[in-house]
């Protein structure tokens, strides 16, 4: 008989040392990685990196490094999801599972299952479904590397793989979020300053229409900070948007480029 | 998301144009509520538990309190976990199964509005600090689902926490003893949650399920006993305006107040 030993292994908690800084915003209004409290990390995309999807793109906005996929229009499996009078838009929000400190289990969390929801709810109100019956459109982010905001880079980048894909859209959907941290209102937190901080208010705008597609707040804001926090992250995401039709025309003029050699 | 039904559908510009014209299909006014009935104590087995009827709906949530683990970077902090079930008895879109993500938001939504106004007292949860701390399980249960669950839920947990008793315990020689007696659970903050559909371009409060099927968007605000907001979720697939965002957060202010004294008795 054969006696093949059965191999176990047990995930032990590791303990990482983890600094936690005393202060988050110096004394002269600088944050832990030098910026100022109005201040965006520092922001790289691209448009159309992958080759299968219908569109692609890849975000990096401070450490976060996040791709963005989209398929579709196709056909809807399973069938019965299709809808007789537009497209059905399907969102997988996913964190790789080296992305965070502790590896994350691949399998999807509440986390992901809630933002995948929002993230859908945010980026639909922007695309014509409409106009493709029966059809379905899939996006997929995965997150490479987390470190705070990425439900809003993530959005960021999914739309530009939408309009990368060709859907017809009433306009590209920005997001970015503005917080409380140490007692300063902020914008573009990153995970320290959001687990430190007082209070975190992601938010995605479309900004020709100022229709803001998604909203979620958690910490603790009077009214007025709340008030002061959206008109942060409205004006982050105003920012946001230049380098995103940038980064969009900049894959359209190197095809343009490619052509006419 | 489910189509709205047929019927729904027929009544869809009935209900936007009355809400234009600043009524409502059932009568009530942009910004008010159906009427609240909460009922503590429904179940004598759990630790704590409620029964909240909110118009035709009806969430009952069960409080169980465990001892656990803590989260390593919290050792000294009791655990809070609130899950949501969306029973398929409660209505014919439910179905058995895992919490899909509708019970998931739900869920999450009533947990973050605990969690971030420090509601429960969790440094009083604690046994052993980073070996034994109390777990308070936070099961919300829809009977009935008529619209508007989020707040429905929200009142509901509150409800139950207010009304939950924690076992007296002793530690003999590493070993967790209960005691006969009970103490109450420590609660120090209420937050009360506000749901919002936009219809037509107008805020209506607490809308029922006709209206949520009809709905563009919908916004929760949550907001402490202080006046604070505490989480915010937006959902649907429509949109907001900063102003309309604005404007609810005023609603807000004063409706949450107006529901406090409901839950919160004495």
């Amino acid at each position: 008989m054969l006696n093949i030993p059965k191999r176990k292994t047990k995930k032990k908690r590791l303990k990482r040392p983890q600094k936690k800084p005393e202060k988050l915003i110096d004394k002269d209004d600088t944050r832990l990685d030098g910026r100022k409290l109005n201040e965006l990390r520092p922001v790289k995309i691209e448009v159309g990196i992958l080759g299968n999807a219908d569109g692609s793109a890849y975000i990096e906005q401070g450490k976060n490094k996040i791709l963005a996929a989209v398929y579709g229009p196709k056909e809807v499996h399973p069938r019965h999801l299709a809808r007789p009078d537009r497209a059905v838009l399907r969102c997988r929000y996913h964190m790789a599972p080296f992305s965070v400190d502790e590896r994350k289990s691949p399998a999807p969390s509440r986390r992901e299952v809630e933002l995948s929801k929002v993230i859908r709810e945010a980026l639909e109100p922007s695309i014509f479904v409409e106009y493709y019956p029966r059809t379905s459109i899939d996006v997929f982010i995965e997150v490479l590397q987390a470190d705070g905001g990425t439900r809003c880079a993530g959005i960021t980048a999914a739309s530009l793989a939408l309009a990368d894909a060709g859907i017809p859209m009433r306009d590209l959907v920005v997001a970015c979020a503005a917080g409380k941290v140490d007692g300063c209102l902020v914008l573009d937190l990153m995970d320290v300053e959001d687990k430190g901080g007082e209070a975190d208010v992601p938010l995605a705008l479309m900004p020709n229409l100022n229709a803001i597609t998604l909203l979620q707040m958690d910490g603790s804001l009077t009214i007025e900070e709340f008030e002061k926090a959206i008109n942060l992250a409205l004006e982050g995401c105003k920012q946001l948007y230049t380098l995103q039709k940038e980064a969009l025309k900049s894959k359209y003029v190197a095809v343009k480029e490619a052509v006419e050699e | 998301m489910t189509p709205p039904p047929i019927v729904v559908r027929v009544k869809q510009k009935r209900i936007a144009e009355l809400v234009s014209s600043g009524k409502r299909l059932d009568g009530r006014g942009l910004t008010d509520y159906r009427e609240i009935q909460v009922e503590a104590g429904v179940i004598e087995r759990a630790e704590g538990s409620s029964r909240v009827r909110l118009g035709k709906t009806e969430v009952m949530v069960g409080i169980k309190i465990e001892i656990g683990t803590p989260f390593p970077d919290v050792p000294n902090e009791g655990v809070i976990i609130v899950n949501a079930e969306l029973v398929p008895l409660a209505s014919p879109t439910f179905e058995p199964g895992p919490p899909n993500e509708n019970a998931v938001e739900l869920a999450r939504i009533v947990d973050r509005g605990i969690r971030e106004s420090k509601a429960i007292e969790l440094e009083k949860l604690c046994v052993e600090p980073g070996k034994n701390v109390f777990i308070v399980f936070i099961d919300v249960y829809v009977l009935n689902h008529d619209g508007n669950l989020i707040d429905a839920s929200a009142m509901a947990a509150l409800a139950a926490l207010l009304n939950t008793k924690m076992f007296n315990y002793e530690l003999k020689e590493g070993e967790i003893k209960i005691k006969p007696g009970y103490t109450p659970l420590p609660i120090r903050n209420y937050p009360i949650a506000v749901t919002f559909a936009k219809i037509n371009g107008k805020l209506i409060v607490d809308p029922w399920l006709e209206e949520e099927q009809v709905m563009d968007a919908r916004l929760t605000m949550t907001l402490d006993k202080d006046g604070k907001i505490c989480a915010i979720q937006k959902g649907g697939y429509g949109y907001f305006t900063t102003q309309q965002i604005l404007e609810a957060a005023k609603i807000t202010r004063e409706k949450t107040e107006e529901l406090r004294k409901i839950v919160v008795k004495g």
